[in-house]
């Protein structure tokens, strides 16, 4: 028997057997990465334990290492994870290498409808093929690329008066990318309070994912597209396009006149320490740092602001984070994986999940007329949510995504050869892929 | 009557076994006693390796175990053997261990040089030095990442100090030309001590009559080292290169920690991108080609180098 139609046997077999009644207590374990928002998972998540009698064990794994792992993990079809918050990119692979059940027939039968998420993270987090009512998570945690800022430095008029004189414009949130370059400018080598301190942190991480997740908030926004929008896999041209040359060299420009000194290889952790301890002016970030910021003792209250990455002369976009919850195929517990998803998926869960600090997807906790007057964060966070796009979510998004690190660190970091290089070899990398996927 | 335990191990042996061993050859009994470290050889080393060349012939990728594995002749070693980002990893490579033996051989040879005179708290100094070696490369890795921070990192402070250049001025890790010669200086700190102690094992193994003799024929204390010394040692030094010249050609915690093979792919070296192929990209079949071509280098160069060691020692 197929794997796809083993596991639609098993979900129906789940399904006839009613979720509701499910009395034997299980052991679940929970897969995510190790970071802030897992520690507000596991306190959550002691209600479900409560109501339902099952006990839940968590894994948590770094972020450098967390696809390593967890992929390891679903690919040797081991039986660690019974539910897992994989990354959106996993999708595609989690749908056709048979790792994650499908979960329509699920979905149907408790009354839980796509149609109450964000759609960009129905789109990023559970579809596969991407545009099809074919699901294979639940939004679990909605992330976005967006930006901090010392408002507290933006507010001393002796700054104010000095950016004007220089730039002509009022020291304020970056209205354009443009801005948001000058601001990391002015900012770069200064002394403020004693201290020397720089323009802006970003993502340039080589080993991971991180200059990708940083660079693309440049390139969306200068033009760049994955593919000829009327003919999938068709890249040149749109990978390599003279906005995304441009947008490829706006961010080398951004990291060689702001970005601190030995910042070369810098993600999530590194970027926020880097804005936590005042080095920095403003600071590309997931949203989820944003509770952390604001209760930062240091940075944190009135002395900071967030905002939605400002846009540039192709648009406004900013680069989708974030993850879906999927039942794994290879759980021995998956009834009891899916009465989970099914506690998850209720609203006061929901509202209660964003009050803890996780990000949550459902519609009716943010468009809820409380949401944004909730967090000073909250606005920027559904800002951001408004404007996404996100990286490939192909079987191949691994291969795709490690030349996408070589090309754009080569270049933007290393300073190697021109944009028009790294993009147009891009290309190139990235058609091989395709062309041993057989999609070209 | 003799009481010896071999004696008392065979008297001790059931009638039945002792029947049957006697039963057997020298030979066959040399047999039983190694089959269990030959099985174990063949399970671990070998089966391994013939699987990985077999593998190395298909498009098999563990990732995707519903796909079909076909043959695909010596297409991954052709793509491989002419891919140039490969290439600038092997020079990466070659880079790094030419430099880091260098480095190590002679400054762990200076070091043994003097550890090996005679003089108050030695024990010591050889403890102090040693330290580094102790350690595990990763958190090596991240203490240099400290080491080399621009605004708070000590190296950089001591390179200021010595050239009156600002602190934040240069990034080790970050600057494309500096990057692999921060790797260079993070493996010779940790991986000299070794060096040094291969050496002092071959400098004091060096009979103190043959110095005496040389004394005798007031031969000068440079000549003494040139002929005398050096000569002895060599087999000590050379095995030290062989050491560490396979252990960095395999170099991978070290460097993913300091620098995670950037910036760009400056300090990407083979046993990262082979990594990379393997367990991110999943492409098994061209990473096994890959694993294959570098065994064949290691196993080649390393042969050809213990022809050459074993002369030096016959001589």
């Amino acid at each position: 028997m197929k794997p796809k139609m083993m596991t639609s046997v098993a979900v129906g077999a789940i399904l006839a057997s009613g979720l509701a009644t499910a009395a034997a207590a299980e052991d679940l374990t929970l897969c995510w990465a190790a970071w802030d928002p897992a520690n507000a998972l596991v306190e959550l998540s002691k209600d479900f334990e409560a109501q339902s009698g099952h006990n839940m064990s968590f894994e948590f794994v770094p972020w450098p290492s967390f696809a390593d792992r967890m992929l390891n993990e679903l690919n040797s079809g081991g039986q660690l994870c019974d539910l897992m918050i994989g990354d959106s990119q996993w999708i595609g692979g989690g749908a056709e290498n048979g790792h994650y059940i499908k979960l329509n027939d699920f979905f149907d039968a408790n009354g839980i409808s796509m149609d109450d998420f964000i759609p960009a993270t129905v789109t990023g987090y559970s579809e596969w093929p991407k545009g099809t009512p074919n699901y294979y998570a639940l939004p679990a945690f909605g992330d976005v690329v967006g930006w901090s800022y010392r408002r507290d430095w933006f507010e001393r008029p002796e700054l104010q008066a000095e950016f004007m004189d220089t730039y002509g414009y009022a020291l304020d949130v970056p209205a354009s990318l443009d801005q948001l370059k000058d601001i990391a400018t002015f900012f770069q080598g200064r002394e403020i309070d004693g201290t020397t301190v720089y323009g802006v942190s970003l993502y340039t991480e080589r080993g991971s994912e991180g200059i990708t997740m940083g660079a693309t908030n440049a390139l969306y926004n200068f033009g760049f597209e994955y593919e000829n929008p009327a003919q999938p896999y068709d890249l040149e041209g749109f990978v390599n396009s003279p906005g995304a040359v441009a947008g490829l060299e706006y961010y080398k420009e951004l990291y060689d006149v702001g970005a601190p000194p030995g910042s070369s290889n810098w993600y999530m952790g590194e970027n926020i320490d880097a804005y936590r301890s005042g080095q920095v002016a403003m600071s590309m970030g997931f949203a989820f740092v944003w509770p952390g910021v604001h209760a930062d003792t240091n940075v944190g209250g009135d002395k900071s602001g967030y905002f939605a990455n400002p846009p540039g002369p192709a648009g406004q976009f900013a680069q989708l984070g974030g993850q879906g919850i999927s039942v794994v195929s290879y759980s021995e517990n998956q009834e009891a994986a899916l009465e989970y998803i099914q506690w998850f998926a209720q609203p006061k869960v929901q509202a209660r999940w964003w009050e803890m600090g996780g990000y949550s997807a459902l519609n009716a906790v943010v468009d809820d007329p409380s949401f944004v007057g909730s967090q000073p964060y909250a606005q920027a966070f559904l800002d951001s949510m408004a404007i996404v796009k996100d990286f490939w979510a192909e079987p191949a998004y691994a291969d795709l995504l490690i030349a996408a690190q070589e090309r754009l660190h080569g270049f933007a970091i290393a300073g190697e050869g021109s944009a028009q290089d790294a993009l147009d070899g891009l290309v190139r990398d990235w058609t091989e892929v395709f062309e041993d996927e057989g999609k070209l | 009557m003799t009481t010896s335990p071999i004696h008392r191990a065979a008297q001790s042996t059931p009638d039945g076994v002792a029947r049957k061993i006697r039963g057997l050859s020298d030979r066959a009994i040399a047999w039983i006693f190694v089959a269990p470290t030959i099985f174990l050889l063949l399970a671990v080393n070998i089966f391994p390796l013939i699987w990985t060349i077999r593998l190395s012939f298909t498009n098999f990728r563990v990732n995707r175990p519903n796909n079909d594995v076909e043959w695909v002749g010596l297409r991954n070693y052709k793509r491989i053997l002419s891919d140039p980002d490969i290439w600038n990893t092997m020079q990466a490579t070659a880079h790094f261990l030419l430099w880091t033996i260098a480095l190590q051989v002679l400054i762990g040879f200076f070091l043994a040089f003097l550890i090996n005179k005679k003089f108050k708290g030695n024990d010591l100094w050889t403890t102090i030095i040693v330290f580094p070696m102790m350690l595990s490369p990763a958190v090596v890795g991240n203490f240099w990442t400290f080491l080399y921070q621009p605004q708070i990192g000590l190296f950089n402070y001591v390179v200021a100090f010595f050239t009156g250049a600002d602190p934040a001025s240069f990034s080790m890790i970050g600057d494309v030309h500096l990057a692999p010669w921060a790797i260079i200086i993070a493996d010779t700190w940790m991986w000299t001590p070794f060096v040094m102690l291969i050496c002092l094992a071959g400098l004091r193994s060096i009979p103190d009559s043959i110095y005496e003799a040389a004394e005798c024929d007031r031969a000068s204390k440079w000549r003494q080292f040139w002929t005398i010394t050096i000569p002895m040692a060599l087999p000590f030094l050379m095995l030290a290169v062989l050491f560490r010249g396979i252990e960095n050609f395999k170099m991978f915690d070290l460097v993913v920690q300091l620098t995670g093979g950037g910036p760009g792919n400056t300090t990407t070296l083979t046993s990262i991108d082979l990594k990379r192929e393997a367990f991110e990209k999943w492409r098994t079949g061209y990473s096994s080609a890959y694993a294959v071509i570098l065994f064949v280098t290691v196993f080649g160069l390393a042969s050809i180098y213990v022809k050459a060691l074993n002369k030096v020692k016959e001589r």
